[in-house]
């Protein structure tokens, strides 16, 4: 128990870690649904006058929101939930069809040491639906490996103008308790 | 509901909209208004959408983001609109002054057997759109509104949303490139030059 409380008084750096790799990459859309995990990148981003920031009310929103991004000539980003996957399947067709890069960022629920089962279900199905509809998928459990791959994540999108989506593992991002993390 | 004399033709209202359109990047949602804005004529910066519904306001938004020296023209249609009702807020939260949305009701689900959609049970989009933000909103309802709509001055002070009540009749499609990949290449390229495709 001390133990955990140690691991979480660690202020974790792998969310400017993020930011900086995006920085880096020339990203100036980030459109969001929030997740407690994305917290830290969502304040950094929307106190960056470089990036527009837009608070999306469902996740599909964004994955039409990044095809006009790249129409227009810019590259977004689309930051989630693994609850919101269930969300944007059938637009991911447009990024199938369409061919254009997209990078998602998904916070994962449902999937270690959950408080609440009400999110195992898409915890569960986040990879292979993701997977069935033609994004590729990268998973991060360690912070150590967390700029490598959003740096290739993003290269992949780009370069072979799909959909790609990055998984931020429990083990990474910790694990929400609402007894305690809420107060 | 439509009344008897405010039977507006789609295919005319599509016309009568981009009549010198010049630069404006045009997004249409699937269905109806793609044919609509083909026969005004098929042009490289249209890219009209064969899927994803309710989607097409949100590609609106981020081109206009991406894009804020142009201005950029979504026509949908009502049954499109109604699926994405959450993005009117987003796009209103977000405040592009370079967007307009217009939607051709015909107060019908026209591509799947002409089923009356919630706008022919009471459902105000205006009043929506209104409710969630949007400042510069109007209706046309009758070709003497029609006519004094010009699009390049109504879209001034946005973003502005636009509702054209038009006539359930149906005519013949007239298609689009259907190619999604084609479509954003070539959209992409008319705007952005050769350098887009590197």
């Amino acid at each position: 128990m001390s133990d955990d409380k140690n691991i979480k008084s660690e202020i974790p750096q792998w969310p400017n870690t993020i930011y900086n790799t995006i920085k880096s990459k020339n990203f100036s859309q980030v459109c969001y649904v929030p997740d407690a995990g994305h917290s830290k990148l969502i304040t950094l981003c929307e106190s960056d006058t470089d990036i527009d920031c837009v608070t999306l009310t469902t996740e599909e929103e964004g994955v039409a929101m990044l095809l006009g991004t790249w129409l227009g000539g810019k590259k977004g980003l689309l930051l989630m939930q693994s609850s919101g996957v269930g969300n944007i399947i059938n637009m991911l067709s447009l990024a199938k069809t369409c061919r254009y890069p997209m990078l998602m960022l998904v916070t994962m629920r449902g999937e270690w040491g959950e408080f609440n089962p009400w999110q195992n279900p898409m915890g569960e199905a986040c990879r292979p639906v993701l997977e069935k509809i033609g994004a590729r998928v990268f998973n991060v459990e360690d912070s150590i490996n967390v700029e490598t791959t959003i740096s290739a994540a993003a290269e992949f999108a780009f370069n072979s103008q799909q959909a790609v989506a990055v998984t931020l593992s429990q083990k990474l991002i910790g694990t929400k308790n609402f007894l305690t993390d809420m107060k | 509901m439509i009344k008897e004399k405010n039977k507006l033709d789609r295919r005319k209202v599509a016309q009568k909209l981009l009549k010198g359109r010049k630069d404006i990047l045009v997004i249409t949602g699937l269905g109806g208004t793609c044919w609509d804005i083909t026969s005004a004529g098929d042009d490289d910066l249209n890219f009209p959408m064969w899927g994803g519904m309710g989607g097409a306001s949100m590609v609106g938004l981020g081109l206009a983001i991406a894009q804020p020296d142009k201005k950029v023209l979504v026509v949908t249609g009502d049954g499109e609109m109604l699926m994405g009702l959450g993005s009117l807020a987003t796009i209103a939260a977000a405040d592009p002054e370079n967007l307009s949305i217009i939607v051709f009701d015909n107060e019908h689900f026209g591509e799947t057997g002409m089923q009356k959609t919630h706008t022919a049970k009471g459902t105000d989009l205006v009043k929506v759109a209104e409710a969630v933000g949007f400042r510069n909103v109007s209706v046309i309802e009758n070709q003497e509104s029609l006519e004094s709509f010009d699009i390049k001055t109504h879209s001034q002070n946005g973003p502005m949303f636009c509702v054209i009540k038009i006539s359930n009749n149906n005519p013949t499609p007239v298609l689009p490139p259907r190619d999604g990949a084609y479509l954003k290449d070539r959209f992409r390229q008319a705007l952005l030059g050769k350098k887009s495709a590197i």
